[in-house]
């Protein structure tokens, strides 16, 4: 029991932590609330159950495939149709929810609505002290770990990084600092999605894959985004395990009142925030005028 | 009967020199006329009921934007108002056994109610965290129904409510009056020195609390407003559909709405209503292709926002009208002079 609570924590935990810094970078440095976020990861977890139950890849050469589609793709939305409209706040975040739901959309005449499931990409379990663990869970839960340690090695000593962060910081001085504004957004916005990309991909196997699969973890996303603090990444990072064990804690706790998981997460978050506006690690910044 | 010739010329010369004079006067004439005159002319059951549909989500649309469009909080748990709304009719008329002209407004006080207890802890909060945390007060209660299937009926919501009225004919106008009467107040109410404060909260908080207004206050005062209003409509929506379900608390509601208001221009009151009026029709429109219905929608959407990026009834009333660069008043986009001033156009 213990022990299963522990993993699924740790996983629900790792997926929104992985989701919520994509969603927080992309945020944090353009100013876009892209609700398609989690369209990106539903889109990646049929891409590997295509790749894999259809055409046969084997599981490395398929999550390379489709994080590498979702990032084209998310690209290509944000040329098409963010980076036209980008001063018009409002209408940015209408066009990502029209996006998401033209996902689904897609989805569900390509693949229908039925629940489909990914078998594990390395088959088999261990027993940890009379819990099962399988295989599967400890590769999404590492390659997230991963994943993220990269993502931070790369933000903090590479140039982009110190672009991005800078940009992050004040949008008009990195501007004037020869930093061009619109690259390092489009090139967050392809580093978000395939985070995004990377997530679906590896929980796809953990999950029932079907087109409305991007809901339930949008809200979650959010919540973990404004409790963690907006922009801040280690903040997204804890919130993400506080949520996740929260909603693991009252599935295994209370099986009958499962369905009150994410109630019961997200009220959390609202008495956090009623006492920290800001969230967890937030700062609140002087406001933008 | 001089009386009635008075007043008779007095609305004529309003009609001449205020309404005549814009397209955009003569489209809001046309419109009122078109919906309260609509059943005169076509009897069909089946678009009857959509109209009403459309008036209903009108109202909801339009209360979005009162509170969101004009100070700037943007709301992404509108349902939420809804939802208590319709919850609030449901359980007035069958626990209470009261008829529904005093379920809807009761209803829509106690989404008042909601809209305090939401309001004041979310005043602490700005921008985004606002709108992310309302987000969760929706599902935060959806989850509470469940909770309480007795009370709420659970999955199935409450169903059975009185009708409005017997006839069909009768309760198109219950709604289409509630409608326009509710959208009229609504801009009346932007339109008045309280609108402008609205305004000045969404474009700079600080100034405004700098110029001594009370701005806690008028914040709150927005979110009271928009509940009442939108559980106006959600009242409306439980009585017509005889049912209210957990669909009026779900996420896509709240997100439908933030597309109507800003498919139609946010900050305008009138922009939503008339996107609600092209859009909820277009989507029964795209029943004809049912698997596609949903993704035609959004295609619309992004399509229209992709070159109206501010709205589209905004985009149109640019293109039909100018402003006189000296005093600032709309005129025909054809005039060459300033109907007022006489400056010139160009």
């Amino acid at each position: 029991m213990l022990i299963d609570i522990l993993i699924t924590s740790l996983i629900k935990g790792s997926t929104y932590a992985m989701l919520a810094i994509g969603f927080s970078l992309i945020f944090g440095v353009a100013r876009i609330v892209n609700i398609a976020h989690t369209a990106f990861y539903m889109v990646a977890a049929f891409c590997i159950f295509y790749t894999t139950t259809q055409l046969g890849f084997p599981p490395l050469i398929a999550i390379f495939t489709s994080v590498a589609l979702v990032t084209l793709l998310g690209l290509l939305a944000y040329k098409l149709l963010i980076a036209p409209i980008r001063e018009h706040e409002a209408a940015v975040l209408i066009a990502t929810i029209a996006l998401a739901i033209a996902f689904q959309e897609v989805m569900m005449i390509l693949f229908t609505g039925d629940y489909r499931s990914v078998p594990h990409l390395v088959p088999g379990f261990a027993t940890i002290m009379g819990a099962r663990v399988f295989y599967q869970q400890i590769i999404t839960f590492g390659s997230v770990f991963v994943v993220l340690g990269f993502m931070w090695l790369f933000l903090r000593y590479t140039k982009l990084g110190l672009a991005i962060r800078a940009t992050a910081q004040d949008r008009e001085v990195a501007n004037l600092m020869g930093m061009n504004e619109g690259r390092v957004a489009m090139m967050v916005m392809g580093i978000s999605v395939g985070l995004a990309g990377v997530t679906g991909a590896v929980i796809a196997p953990l999950t029932i894959v079907e087109p409305h699969m991007w809901n339930p973890p949008l809200v979650m996303m959010l919540a973990v985004v404004v409790l963690g603090g907006m922009g801040s990444i280690k903040g997204s990072f804890y919130a993400a395990f506080i949520l996740g064990t929260t909603e693991a804690l009252v599935v295994f706790l209370v099986p009958a009142g499962a369905y009150l998981k994410g109630a019961v997460a997200l009220s959390i978050m609202v008495f956090v925030l009623l006492v920290r506006p800001a969230g967890l690690f937030g700062v609140q910044f002087e406001e933008e005028r | 009967m001089n009386l009635l010739r008075y007043h008779l010329r007095r609305v004529f010369t309003i009609l001449k020199n205020e309404v005549f004079v814009l397209p955009s006067r003569i489209m809001v004439l046309i419109f009122f006329l078109a919906v309260l005159l609509m059943p005169l002319v076509v009897d069909d059951a089946y678009f009857i009921r959509i109209l009403i549909l459309t008036s209903i989500f009108a109202i909801f649309a339009a209360s979005w934007d009162l509170l969101s469009g004009f100070t700037g909080q943007i709301n992404f748990g509108h349902a939420l108002f809804f939802g208590v709304g319709a919850y609030g009719t449901a359980i007035l008329n069958q626990q209470a056994g009261l008829p529904h002209w005093a379920t809807i407004p009761l209803g829509a006080t106690i989404a008042v109610a909601a809209g305090l207890i939401v309001g004041i802890p979310c005043l602490r909060l700005r921008g985004t965290y606002l709108a992310l945390t309302t987000l969760a007060f929706p599902i935060i209660l959806l989850g509470i129904v469940f909770a309480f299937p007795g009370f709420t009926g659970g999955e199935l919501g409450i169903s059975g409510l009185t009708r409005l009225s017997g006839s069909r004919m009768t309760t198109y106008y219950i709604v289409v009056v509630t409608m326009l009467v509710s959208v009229g107040v609504m801009w009346k109410i932007t339109d008045s020195k309280i609108g402008i404060i609205f305004h000045a909260i969404r474009e700079d908080e600080l100034a405004v609390k700098a110029a001594g207004i009370n701005t806690t206050m008028y914040k709150l005062m927005a979110f009271c407003l928009s509940g009442f209003f939108a559980g106006i409509a959600g009242g409306l929506y439980a009585h017509f559909m005889r049912i209210a379900g957990p669909s009026t608390l779900e996420v896509y509601m709240s997100f439908q709405v933030v597309i109507f208001s800003v498919f139609g221009g946010i900050a305008t009151i009138w922009g939503p209503v008339g996107a609600v009026f092209v859009l909820v029709p277009l989507l029964e429109f795209f029943r004809l292709w049912p698997e596609f219905r949903t993704l035609l929608f959004a295609m619309v959407v992004i399509l229209i926002l992709l070159y109206m990026p501010g709205g589209l009834l905004p985009w149109i009333r640019n293109k039909i009208e100018d402003e006189c660069p000296r005093c600032k008043i709309r005129n025909l986009a054809v005039r060459k002079v300033c109907r007022v001033c006489a400056a010139q156009m160009h």
